[in-house]
């Protein structure tokens, strides 16, 4: 007889959009690194001119390739070095797929305190994303 | 396609006995290199080392409990000539993959618990965006050797803590009561349910607050921090402390990868090699626990976490660059 416990369903829900977007978040990483190592994707900033960058801070790398910061690397997609971003920022965004998702179960139940939790999660990961941290 | 079991399986320990000491060797290399001319080295050298670099950590980072970023930036770091920052994202980036690949599995199976790693991940998030905020803006000694300290404080802790199975928990505290924090764990062996609650959910807020600081400042992950935090204070049994501790570390270094990636501070030539060498590394690392004992491999992480931490140090210092 199976005596396993029942898991909350917005678990299952939260495990089953989890596993589809870092199987595609994965995906995108390996295919866009392996185009930009083999040189299908030109890149950015020369592979041979690397090793005399990556030492540098991130300031100073900024300034001496004049690479552009924020979400400027979706619109260059062509070229390697930032089609390599598009895998990360999947992967970065999976929790917030899957938040989103669990919403809907939380106000069926009239959870309030974990609809609040979960508003709360995306609006920080939503405003990390959108650089309303960051320097530049 | 070779099994990873197969390939463990035919490992004797005699032979990881050479095998992992070679791979500290390796790691020493780049250094040399880099010492000696970074510029004569051809640049696809440096990927390449660092995914296997990180197959060897990834293999020894799942039997040992730790998680991969905590291996990765001390050794990165310093053995590597990338920068401090880049080294930093890509460790975010390794400890965030790490977690992802696991969480459903242990969602599915009630090892990981949603609805306690919620609330601690929130307000990780929130701490490691302040942490990854401060990492970036201040000098890269300064960063240097708080990492040293904090990893050799690591290694301290994780030659000192102690675990419990299943913590007695006599009354729930009121805040976790009102979340509904608790669950039955099943122990697949035995067949056998166990059903948990937790107490000192306020004290958790506060170090999650810290824990996930540190965790965006040093871009480490947090597991090594989250497990003890979750086990010996919140009174979660192992099992599922160490499941629901790659949930919330796979939010909160969420909250920092953006950070970092918006600042350009993940450069895919890092990241990437790291990643796919960690997570091929942590499938063979996953069935080595059947020919090997965990506490050797535990052992060999503390000597690695201990050589890693001075090294930083003294990086930090500029007694050893």
């Amino acid at each position: 007889m199976n005596n396993e416990p029942e898991l909350h369903p917005e678990q299952l829900r939260y495990a089953d959009v989890l596993h589809w977007c870092t199987l595609a978040g994965f995906i995108t990483l390996v295919a866009t690194f392996a185009a930009y190592m083999l040189g299908w994707l030109p890149a950015y900033v020369p592979l041979e001119k690397m090793p005399a960058l990556w030492s540098l801070s991130t300031e100073e790398f900024l300034k001496a390739t004049g690479t552009p910061t924020g979400w400027s690397w979706l619109f260059r997609m062509g070229q390697g070095d930032f089609a390599g971003q598009l895998g990360i920022a999947i992967l970065s965004g999976c929790s917030i797929a899957c938040i989103l998702v669990i919403i809907p179960i939380y106000a069926k139940g009239r959870n309030r305190a974990y609809l609040a939790i979960c508003f709360l999660e995306i609006a920080v990961l939503l405003a990390s994303a959108a650089g309303v941290f960051t320097r530049h | 396609m070779e099994q990873p079991q197969l390939i463990a399986g035919r490992l004797k320990p005699s032979l990881l006995l050479w095998l992992l000491p070679a791979t500290l060797l390796m790691l020493s290399l780049p250094a040399e290199a880099a010492d000696a001319a970074v510029s004569a080295t051809p640049w696809w050298v440096w990927p390449l080392a660092l995914f296997v670099v990180c197959f060897f950590m990834g293999m020894i980072a799942v039997p040992a409990g730790v998680g991969g970023g905590v291996l990765f930036v001390p050794i990165v770091g310093s053995f590597f000539p990338f920068h401090l920052d880049f080294v930093r994202g890509a460790g975010l980036l390794v400890a965030m993959s790490s977690a992802l690949a696991a969480g459903p599995s242990l969602l599915k199976n009630g090892m990981a618990n949603l609805r306690l790693a919620l609330p601690l991940a929130l307000i990780a998030s929130i701490s490691s965006i302040g942490g990854a905020m401060l990492g970036l803006a201040l000098p890269a000694n300064i960063v240097q050797i708080a990492l040293g300290f904090t990893i050799l404080g690591i290694a301290a802790l994780m030659i000192s803590a102690k675990k419990s199975e299943f913590p007695h928990v006599a009354r729930p505290d009121p805040l976790s009561r009102a979340l509904g924090i608790h669950g039955i764990f099943h122990d697949a062996i035995s067949g056998k349910n166990t059903p948990w609650q937790v107490h000192r959910t306020p004290a958790g807020l506060v170090i999650f607050l810290v824990i996930g600081f540190l965790g965006g400042l040093f871009g480490v992950g947090a597991g090594w921090a989250n497990v003890p935090a979750l086990n010996l204070l919140l009174g979660v049994p192992l099992k599922v402390a160490a499941g629901t501790s790659s949930m919330i570390l796979s939010m909160a270094s969420a909250s920092a990868t953006w950070y970092y990636l918006d600042n350009g501070a993940i450069l895919p030539i890092i990241a990437v090699p790291s990643v796919i060498g960690m997570m091929m590394g942590a499938r063979i690392g996953a069935h080595l626990l059947t020919v090997l004992k965990a506490s050797m491999i535990r052992r060999l992480v503390i000597a690695i976490l201990l050589f890693a931490g001075a090294r930083t140090l003294l990086k930090g210092f500029g007694v050893w660059i």
